[in-house]
C-alpha cells in the first residue's frame, strides 16, 4: 500500500465558485483528494458534480477559487493542462475514436514517432513501440482479453471499450484518474471488471475520483464518500460510519452531519 | 489475426460468422477490397466481351496505347480526389476542388504569358516558375479560406464550399475574363507535366507519375503519421478527438490547407493533361473527384477510408468511361453506371458500419 503519513492532499479545491447565467453550478465548493484513495463524489442531479469534476480536469474554468494539485496552485486552461499535471478523466461519453485501433487510441493525442531522421523529419510514428506499450499496460491491468492490439475499437464491447478509457488513464504516469460514471452504460459483469479495475488503479498507488450514482458500487470500492448538495460540499463519510441511505439522506438534505463526525482526513 | 485466447469477444463472433459475415468484417478492416472488385469485374467483363466475344471495338480495350491513355486520362480527378478524400476523412465535403482548380490554373497561365483579354495584364508575363509557384500558393490561400470559414465561425463545409464555390468561379471570369490560353501561348515549363515517357509497352506521363508520388506520399501521411491519425479521430469522433487533447479546429483548418495545395498541384498537372488553361475545363469535376472517393470506399460519414480505395475509385470511372464507349455505347449508359455504383458504394458502407462485436 502507498497510502502516506503525509496529510497533504494530492488534488485540493478551495471555495470554488461558477455559475452559468444566473444558474449556480458550485457555490464555494471545497474539495480534497487525499493519495491512494478512491474517493466518490455523489450528489443529485444538479448538484454540481459535473461541474466540480470538469473544473479539476480543466474543462471549465470556475469563476473564482483556487486549486492545488500536490499543493501547488494551478490554473486549467484546457484539459491537456490538467494531463500535463497528471490528472487524467475518463468520460462518461467514452473519449474513444471507434474506427482507430486500440494502441492508435492509447495513444492518441500523445503518439510516439520514430527516434532520428525518420521521426524528425518524416514524422513517422513508432507503431511497434506504441503497440508494445499498449499491450504492456492493458497487461498490467489485467484487460488484455481483446483479440489484438490492432483491432478497432468499435469492435469491442462496452466493457473492452471502458477498460481501454480507463488503460488510457492510468498509462501515462498520471497521478490522479477521474472516473465519470464509469459503469453507467454497463451490464453487471461488465461494471464489476471496472471496479476491479478501479481497484487495481488504487493499489498501483493512484488516486481516484470517482462519479457514480450506484450507491452499492460507491460502497464498494470508495474509502470516502463526498457528498455534493446545491454546489457545495455537504458531507465526506465513510462507508463504514454511514449507511447507503444515511447517504442518500445527506444527499436530498433530510440530514446533515456535524464536522465532527465527517471524514475530512485520509483513511488509508 | 490469429488467437490463442480461448473466449473472445471476437472469437465468438466468428465462431457465428456465416460468409455474408465474414464479407461485412473484411470489408470493414479493408475498405479499398470493395472497389478492388468492382475494378476487376469490370475488367474481366470488358475482356470477355471484347476478346472472346467481340463487341464493338472493345478488342481494342487491353492494346498498350489504350492502356496508357485512360492511365493519363486519371490524372485530374485522380490528383483532385486526393484533396477530396482528405476532406470527406474529417466528414467533410469540398465542392469548391473545381472552381479553386480552375481559378489557380488560369492564374498561373495568365501571369506566364502575356495576354490582353485579362484584368491582371500589369502582372503578366511572369517567369514561369514563378507563375506556377503563385498559382500554388493561390489555391492553398483559396483552401485556407475554406478552412478559416469553416473552423472560425462554425459553418458547415457543404455550406461553405458551395459558396466558395460561386465565388472562385466567378473571380475567374472576372479577372481572366474567360479567355481560353492555348498551350502554344505558354512557356515550355507551363506544359512540364504533359511530358511523356515510355515504360515498357506503355507511355506514361510526369503528371501521371507526380499523381502517383502524392497517393504514396498521402498514403503514408494518413496512416504513418500522427496529422493522419488526427483525421481519422476528427472525422470519427470530433468530441471524443478533443477530450483525447488534439485541437480539432487546427486539425480541421489545416486539412483543408493541404486540400489547397494538392489542388494547385492539380491545376499545373491539368494545364499539361488539356495543354491548355481555360475555365471551362472539367465542368463536373467536383461530382467526379466525390464519386471517386464513395466508391473508393471511403465513407462520407468520416473517419473511415483508405486513399488507396480511392485510386481504384478514380481508375473504375476511367475504365467504365473507355469500356462503354469502346463497346460503342451512348455516354448517357457511363452517366447511369456511374450513378449505380455511387448508390450501391454508399449502401454498402452502411452495411458495412454495422460491424459490432
Amino acid at each position: 500500500m502507498t497510502a502516506t503519513t503525509t496529510t497533504q492532499p494530492i488534488v485540493q479545491a478551495k471555495d470554488l465558485s461558477k455559475s452559468f447565467g444566473r444558474v449556480v453550478g458550485l457555490a464555494d465548493c471545497s474539495f480534497e483528494l487525499y493519495p491512494g484513495e478512491v474517493l466518490a463524489v455523489v450528489g443529485d442531479n444538479g448538484a454540481g458534480k459535473s461541474t466540480l469534476i470538469k473544473c479539476l480536469s480543466g474543462a471549465l474554468s470556475p469563476d473564482s477559487g483556487e486549486m492545488y494539485i500536490d499543493g501547488e496552485a494551478v490554473t486549467f486552461k484546457s484539459t491537456n493542462d490538467s494531463r500535463a499535471k497528471g490528472v487524467e478523466t475518463v468520460y462518461q461519453t467514452l473519449a474513444v475514436a471507434p474506427v482507430l485501433d486500440i494502441s492508435e487510441n492509447l495513444y492518441l493525442g500523445r503518439e510516439i514517432r520514430k527516434k532520428g531522421i525518420l521521426g524528425k523529419v518524416f514524422r513517422s510514428l513508432d507503431k511497434k513501440k506504441m503497440r508494445a506499450e499498449a499491450t504492456q499496460s492493458l497487461n498490467d491491468l489485467g484487460v488484455l482479453t481483446v483479440q489484438s492490439i490492432t483491432q478497432s475499437v468499435e469492435t469491442l464491447s462496452g466493457g473492452q471499450r471502458q477498460a481501454v478509457a480507463v488503460a488510457r488513464a492510468g498509462a501515462f504516469g498520471s497521478k490522479v484518474v477521474i472516473l465519470d460514471e464509469p459503469t453507467a452504460a454497463l451490464g453487471v459483469n461488465e461494471s464489476a471488471r471496472v471496479l476491479k479495475l478501479i481497484k487495481d488503479l488504487r493499489e498501483r498507488g493512484m488516486s481516484i475520483i470517482l462519479i457514480s450514482h450506484n450507491m452499492p458500487q460507491v460502497f464498494d470500492v470508495a474509502d470516502r464518500i463526498h457528498v455534493q448538495r446545491l454546489g457545495r460540499r455537504a458531507a465526506v463519510v465513510t462507508p463504514q460510519s454511514h449507511q447507503m441511505n444515511e447517504v442518500v439522506a445527506i444527499m436530498t438534505g433530510a440530514m446533515t452531519v456535524p464536522e465532527a463526525e465527517q471524514q475530512l482526513t485520509p483513511v488509508r | 489475426m490469429s488467437s490463442t485466447a480461448p473466449t473472445t469477444a471476437a472469437d465468438e463472433f466468428a465462431d457465428k460468422a456465416s460468409t455474408m459475415q465474414k464479407v461485412q468484417s473484411s470489408l470493414h478492416r479493408y475498405p479499398w477490397l470493395s472497389p478492388l472488385f468492382v475494378l476487376a469485374l469490370l475488367l474481366v467483363i470488358f475482356g470477355v466481351l471484347g476478346l472472346v466475344m467481340g463487341v464493338g471495338d472493345l478488342e481494342n480495350f487491353f492494346k498498350p496505347g489504350t492502356i496508357s491513355l485512360m492511365l493519363q486520362q486519371t490524372v485530374i480527378v485522380g490528383t483532385l480526389a486526393i484533396a477530396q478524400t482528405i476532406v470527406i476523412l474529417t466528414a467533410g465535403i469540398d465542392l469548391s476542388i473545381g472552381a479553386i482548380m480552375v481559378f489557380a490554373q488560369m492564374f498561373m497561365a495568365n501571369l506566364a504569358v502575356y495576354t490582353t483579354a485579362s484584368n491582371v495584364t500589369f502582372m503578366a508575363g511572369q517567369n514561369p516558375v514563378l507563375a506556377v509557384f503563385i498559382g500554388l500558393i493561390v489555391a492553398t490561400l483559396a483552401g485556407g479560406l475554406n478552412g478559416f470559414l469553416i473552423v472560425r465561425f462554425n459553418l458547415p463545409p457543404f455550406i461553405v464550399t458551395l459558396g466558395t464555390l460561386s465565388i472562385f468561379t466567378a473571380l475567374t471570369l472576372i479577372l481572366f475574363k474567360a479567355r481560353t490560353i492555348q498551350g502554344k501561348e505558354m512557356p515550355d515549363f507551363m506544359l512540364l507535366m504533359s511530358t511523356k515517357f515510355e515504360l515498357g509497352p506503355l507511355t506514361f506521363t510526369l503528371g501521371l507519375i507526380v499523381m502517383l508520388l502524392l497517393y504514396v506520399l498521402f498514403a503514408y501521411i494518413l496512416r504513418g503519421t500522427a496529422w493522419g491519425t488526427h483525421v481519422y479521430a476528427v472525422g470519427d469522433d470530433p468530441v471524443a478527438a478533443e477530450l483525447s487533447g488534439i485541437n480539432v479546429k487546427r486539425v480541421l483548418f489545416s486539412v483543408y490547407v493541404v486540400a489547397g495545395v494538392v489542388i494547385g498541384v492539380a491545376a499545373w498537372i491539368t494545364i499539361g493533361r488539356t495543354a491548355a488553361a481555360s475555365p471551362n475545363v472539367a465542368p463536373e469535376i467536383n461530382l467526379e473527384t466525390i464519386t471517386a472517393v464513395v466508391i473508393g470506399g471511403t465513407s462520407l460519414f468520416g473517419g473511415r477510408g483508405r486513399l488507396l480505395g480511392t485510386l481504384l475509385g478514380t481508375f473504375i470511372i476511367v475504365v467504365l468511361d473507355f469500356g462503354l464507349s469502346l463497346a460503342g455505347l451512348d455516354q448517357a449508359y457511363r452517366v447511369l453506371a456511374i450513378g449505380v455504383l455511387v448508390i450501391a458504394a454508399v449502401a454498402v458502407d452502411q452495411w458495412i458500419r454495422k460491424v459490432k462485436a
